[in-house]
């Protein structure tokens, strides 16, 4: 795998590889010396052309505790207020000799764009309403924790799925993992033909009864140039997610931000079954796992790459 | 393919008990010693050796295994291709004032047991650290000597030396087979 840019673009096996290695780095966390040196003298670029707390401090965190160097581009406060280009900005940073870059663009197919610019392997954190891939992998990775499979697993993903690079990424993951995903929101925010993606749709919470995790997306209001919904309030009112929807067994997830008492309700983030905090936590470990894979993955391919013996091969050889 | 048998089933067993005394002998304080296995067949060898280790201290000493996969000095270096699950490491002990034997299967160029070393201080700060392995094959390219030796294998770079486990492969032994020019990635 040379590019991370999309879900799409990756098998069931694939997702699988890079969750079980993110299992590794997890138990890297609980070290008191939580960094390994496996990217020492990499370098790792993060452009981020949208604001961002979780994704790109995780990356950065990541980066660094595989001992990469890190160096983080923000759209505000650099030479792209200046006018500068997408492409110029990426041929200056490549002429730093990444090993990666990390980008979110507000536009879909940047990353996309990017790939094409640059011998550095690129990571997609976000392009428009397209995809975010590396956050599907965190939520994919923290159901896989608490439920071992996502085989036959109900996911409700409910609210703005017309703007959010995170129902998609997350949907077709889901689905790709085993799981029966159902779209819920008011028709205005649900795209035409989703259901394209294999998943159920839904135009009201009647039926979140039987879906065994509730995934709750954020109210784009930057992304919302027209009134999808009257107001915020009666979206509230018809699609919030509280406690009183919500029964015990169900689990609760959201990307963040959440916009508290719109979305979920506050009662609800703060619930026992939300998985919110272990999303984040996630994220640390499944971007470094990102990392590894598109960085170190083949590095560790050759059985006989050190010579000396237990490199699992099949026979159990030692050249 | 040509494979010579040097160690058999019993060779092994017996060799692996030998190894045991060994470390036992030099170890007169053994409540101060800690086993910890290079994975994947290091690792196998250490539970063997924490048995044997065990009746014969009398103590149940501390065990851990470790995978050297995000210390490796080849990491990027090579095509990609299909990669190995990276194990994840277990040393749930405190390291510290520990005499530490690491246990591999074959010591080569010496890189595995550089990249062990390093992985096993990230946890802390051992007393000491003592090498033993199954096989020594020579051609180290580190100055790294084993501890404790099972057998020494005079082998030609292009030979492999296969060693299997019960636990992994179904049986207990250890072979040299030549290689084609083309498989060996050396």
């Amino acid at each position: 795998m040379k590019h991370l840019l999309s879900i799409e673009q990756l098998s069931r096996a694939e997702i699988e590889s890079i969750l079980d290695r993110a299992e590794s780095f997890a138990e890297v966390g609980r070290r008191d010396i939580k960094k390994v040196p496996t990217l020492r003298g990499r370098t790792v670029v993060s452009l981020f052309y949208e604001s961002s707390t979780r994704t790109s401090s995780s990356f950065d965190l990541a980066a660094k505790r595989l001992s990469a160097d890190f160096v983080s581009v923000k759209a505000a406060g650099s030479s792209v207020e200046k006018g500068e280009s997408l492409k110029d900005t990426v041929a200056t940073l490549s002429a730093y000799d990444p090993a990666a870059i990390v980008i979110r663009h507000p536009y879909a197919g940047a990353a996309q764009m990017v790939a094409g610019w640059t011998e550095a392997a690129v990571v997609n954190a976000g392009d428009g309403k397209h995809e975010h891939p590396s956050q599907a992998l965190l939520d994919v990775y923290t159901l896989r924790r608490r439920l071992g499979s996502l085989d036959g697993v109900r996911i409700w993903i409910v609210g703005d799925v017309l703007h959010s690079r995170v129902a998609r990424s997350n949907l077709i993951a889901f689905a790709k993992m085993g799981a029966e995903v159902t779209v819920c929101g008011p028709p205005t925010l649900i795209p035409r033909g989703i259901e394209e993606l294999g998943c159920d749709v839904s135009y009201s919470l009647d039926g979140i009864e039987e879906a065994e995790v509730v995934y709750a997306l954020r109210m784009q209001k930057e992304r919302m140039s027209e009134s999808f919904v009257p107001s915020l309030r009666e979206y509230a009112a018809c699609f919030q997610i509280d406690t009183r929807r919500l029964n015990p067994r169900q689990l609760l997830m959201h990307p963040g931000p959440v916009n508290r008492g719109v979305e979920l309700s506050g009662e609800a983030i703060d619930s026992p079954q939300s998985l919110i905090a272990e999303q984040v936590a996630a994220g640390l470990v499944v971007r470094m796992a990102i990392l590894y894979e598109l960085l170190a993955g083949g590095g560790a391919s050759t059985p006989a790459a050190e010579g000396e013996g237990s490199q699992p091969t099949p026979i159990g050889t030692s050249a | 393919m040509n494979e010579k048998v040097v160690l058999e089933h019993d060779d092994l067993r017996r060799t692996l008990r030998r190894i045991a005394h060994e470390i036992a002998e030099k170890n007169p304080n053994a409540e101060r010693l800690a086993v910890v296995g290079i994975h994947t067949r290091g690792a196998v060898l250490a539970r063997r050796l924490h048995v044997f280790l065990g009746e014969l201290t009398g103590s149940d000493l501390p065990i851990g295994d470790i995978d050297i996969s995000f210390y490796r000095d080849d990491v990027g270096a090579k095509a990609p291709g299909s990669q190995p699950v990276v194990h994840a490491s277990h040393i749930d002990f405190d390291l510290s004032e520990r005499t530490v034997v690491l246990v591999d299967d074959v010591l080569y160029t010496g890189r595995t047991v550089r990249a062990a070393i390093e992985a096993l201080f990230d946890y802390g700060r051992p007393r000491r650290v003592q090498l033993a392995v199954l096989c020594d094959r020579g051609h180290r390219e580190l100055p790294f000597r084993p501890d404790y030796v099972g057998k020494n294998l005079p082998t030609a770079r292009e030979e492999r030396v296969n060693v299997r486990l019960e636990e992994i492969d179904g049986t207990d032994g250890v072979t040299i087979s030549e290689e084609t020019p083309m498989e060996v990635t050396q």
